[in-house]
């Protein structure tokens, strides 16, 4: 017995040397790619900086319209928020319920190819979908726009003149709620998938109707998943660019009005449309509102990240 | 319970209601018929008439499903009572929640196609761009650079995705551990605009600001799919039973032919599935290559000298940026649309069947 409770480094005399050499070259392999990650990631944020440097130490006269730098950016952060937070707020219940079908609500045999229905969702390109919002949402939204406008044209939001082309900020929250479902969907799905079996049978045989069972069992259960299944969303939201830039009509104006054709820009949209005619400072400038745009969707990411990780030691799974 | 679902009820639900009182089980219900009625009803008298005033077939859907909720409320509430009356109705809204999320998919799809099949034809797929002004012409020229560009970036991304899951799962202990995982965690966030400007700025400092190759592409790509490779990797390999290594470590195997022989081939179907699933993920970006790629109207095989065309950049640029007469360059938007779609659903559909494929036999 005493031979299986030795470690595989204390093996044979005869040819320990030999295996100790691959095993070292293996280790080593495997932990310079880990280590290799660790400065991509650095690299990401040193070379941005490097380049955004000019930018940030620039006189304001010398940047894109003679803004300084902050005057700049501020409005783009403000449509990169404002967009994500439509996105959030449409995606976040759509996706919980979406995923309460699935976990609980859909028959069992139907359960997994609708999920993967679901998943379909989040591996359309990005740029499909800004085609789609410019061609087929933003038109078919001029209508709810314009109703939206006459009933509650008293609200900041919906304060118009309604955009006739339907290509609002209120559409390109919509096109990128779309997108941020399917993430929301299946961290919440996982969550709810978890619930102990036990708690949920306790509530049903109590005589708690399935609705009764979810808002006692399951959701308290899996509160913590959809949190941080919607940060991730938000993240992604964040830093989408391609369906924003084709989706939004620009004008950079700081407004919450979400159905006229004024809206500002978001970091990313801005970038993609700006960074191909380019040159000098003006890229630096770019450069700059990209690194904001990291640090903003890094700060989301860890924050989600630390949710799930805190939820995971405290959950009996595993 | 709901009589409506009678299907869809799961075992627990069958044993609790069992479980109940007889006198419990025979209070008041509504028919199982009342819900299709209800909705039959209100489609027919909502739907139609929405329709036949002329307003379009969303408000008439919506009208239908606002009235159709209402009254089954309302008739549950009377006839069952108030908690059964709530139940009837979140079955309802959670019905309706998937079905507006798939009211996107449907639409999506049946968009691309609609407009995209117009020029899926063999001169797509067979000529560039190049001296071509109106209609005609192909993108040829893109396929070959997506690809082109995505095969650099599996090239790079996979060996090392690969490698640091087996030292996150096998090796992994301590701080740096920790930290890959965190921060791979981490990257998976990175927008991938950021990405794309991270790849200009690395080569903007070697070759001047002016600089577009198609490698630049690949490595922007390279950083969005190294942690989707880590992290599905990683989940495999977590799921081999930890019995197979000790028995290896137990005939004397060492650890790295431990690892190759036992461990990568009894999780190969969920590595390659993953793989699999990161590289749809990273074919269809478009933001990164805009800015490290740009566009070229004629075919560059080379990945290290100037710009490259690639299907989302090209399918972008004819959309935004269409010449005259515009409806030849809005076509092709469309088709190329179309074939990156057909790309993505593809590879999705292969991950599945590598993952059924290659699992090992007797499980599943």
């Amino acid at each position: 017995m005493s031979s299986t409770t030795e470690t595989p480094t204390v093996s044979g005399r005869s040819s320990r040397p030999v295996l100790q050499l691959g095993d070292r070259i293996f280790a080593n392999a495997a932990r310079a790619a880990g280590i290799l990650i660790l400065v991509v990631l650095a690299g990401v944020a040193v070379f941005l900086i490097a380049e955004a440097l000019p930018a940030i130490i620039a006189p304001s006269s010398e940047l894109p319209e003679g803004h300084t730098l902050v005057a700049y950016i501020a409005p783009l952060v403000f449509g990169t928020v404002l967009s994500a937070a439509i996105a959030l707020v449409v995606a976040t219940p759509l996706g919980v319920g979406v995923a309460l079908f699935i976990s609980h609500y859909a028959p069992r045999r139907l359960a997994q190819p609708l999920g993967y229905l679901v998943d379909l969702l989040a591996a359309v390109p990005s740029i499909v979908y800004g085609l789609w919002g410019a061609a087929v949402l933003g038109p078919a939204s001029v209508g709810l726009s314009t109703w939206l406008d006459q009933w509650f044209g008293w609200l900041p939001f919906f304060a118009g003149p309604v955009s006739a082309t339907g290509r609002t900020m209120l559409v390109a929250g919509l096109v990128l709620a779309v997108m941020i479902l399917p993430i929301i969907t299946a961290v919440s799905r996982e969550v709810f998938r978890q619930t102990p079996k036990l708690h949920e049978e306790a509530a049903l045989a109590l005589g708690a109707t399935r609705w009764e069972m979810i808002r006692m069992a399951v959701l308290p259960f899996g509160r913590s998943g959809v949190v941080s299944g919607a940060m991730l969303g938000l993240g992604r939201a964040l830093g989408e660019t391609m369906a924003v830039a084709i989706v939004l009509s620009v004008s950079g104006a700081v407004t919450v009005n979400l159905i006229s054709s004024n809206n500002p820009s978001t970091i990313a949209a801005n970038i993609a449309l700006q960074f191909p005619e380019s040159s000098g400072l003006a890229v630096n400038a770019l450069i700059a509102s990209g690194l904001v745009l990291f640090v903003i969707t890094l700060l989301v990411n860890a924050a989600a990240r630390a949710i799930v990780n805190r939820r995971r030691e405290f959950s009996g799974a595993n | 319970m709901s009589t409506g679902t009678e299907e869809t009820r799961t075992a627990a639900e069958a044993e609790a209601i069992a479980a109940l009182p007889s006198a419990a089980r025979r209070q008041a219900r509504l028919p199982e018929w009342a819900p299709w009625a209800i909705l039959g009803g209100s489609a027919v008298v909502v739907g139609g008439g929405a329709l036949m005033f002329g307003r379009g077939i969303g408000l008439a859907v919506t009208a239908t499903a606002v009235v159709f909720a209402l009254l089954t409320y309302l008739a549950s509430r009377i006839v069952e009572g108030g908690r059964k009356a709530t139940d009837r109705l979140v079955t309802i809204l959670v019905i309706s929640a998937f079905l507006i999320a798939m009211a996107p998919l449907v639409s999506v799809i049946a968009t691309v196609l609609a407009n995209g099949i117009a020029r899926f034809d063999a001169q797509f797929f067979t000529y560039s761009m190049r001296g071509v002004v109106g209609e005609g012409g192909g993108a040829y020229h893109a396929i070959v650079g997506t690809l082109l560009i995505t095969a650099i970036a599996a090239v790079m991304s996979i060996p090392v995705g690969l490698l640091t899951a087996v030292h996150l799962v096998e090796y992994g202990k301590g701080r740096l551990a920790r930290s890959i995982t965190f921060f791979v965690d981490v990257m998976t966030g990175i927008p991938s605009i950021v990405a794309g400007l991270f790849a200009f700025a690395l080569f903007a400092l070697f070759f001047g600001p002016g600089v577009r190759m198609g490698f630049m592409g690949s490595v922007a790509l390279s950083v969005l799919m190294i942690p989707v490779v880590v992290r599905s990797t990683e989940e495999m390999l977590k799921i081999v039973p930890n019995e197979l290594r000790e028995a290896a470590y137990a005939l004397g195997v060492p650890k790295w032919r431990t690892i190759l022989k036992v461990v990568l081939p009894t999780s190969i179907a969920g590595i390659a599935s993953g793989i699999t699933l990161a590289v749809a993920r990273v074919i269809g970006e478009t933001a990164p290559l805009l800015i490290a790629v740009g566009i070229t109207t004629g075919v560059n095989l080379n990945p290290f000298d100037s710009r490259m065309a690639t299907l989302p950049v090209f399918s972008y640029y004819s959309y935004v940026a269409p010449g005259v007469p515009r409806e030849p360059f809005l076509d092709r938007a469309w088709t190329a649309a179309l074939v990156l779609i057909i790309i993505v659903m593809v590879l999705n559909l292969l991950a599945r069947l590598i993952a059924r494929l290659l699992a090992p036999r007797g499980t599943r």
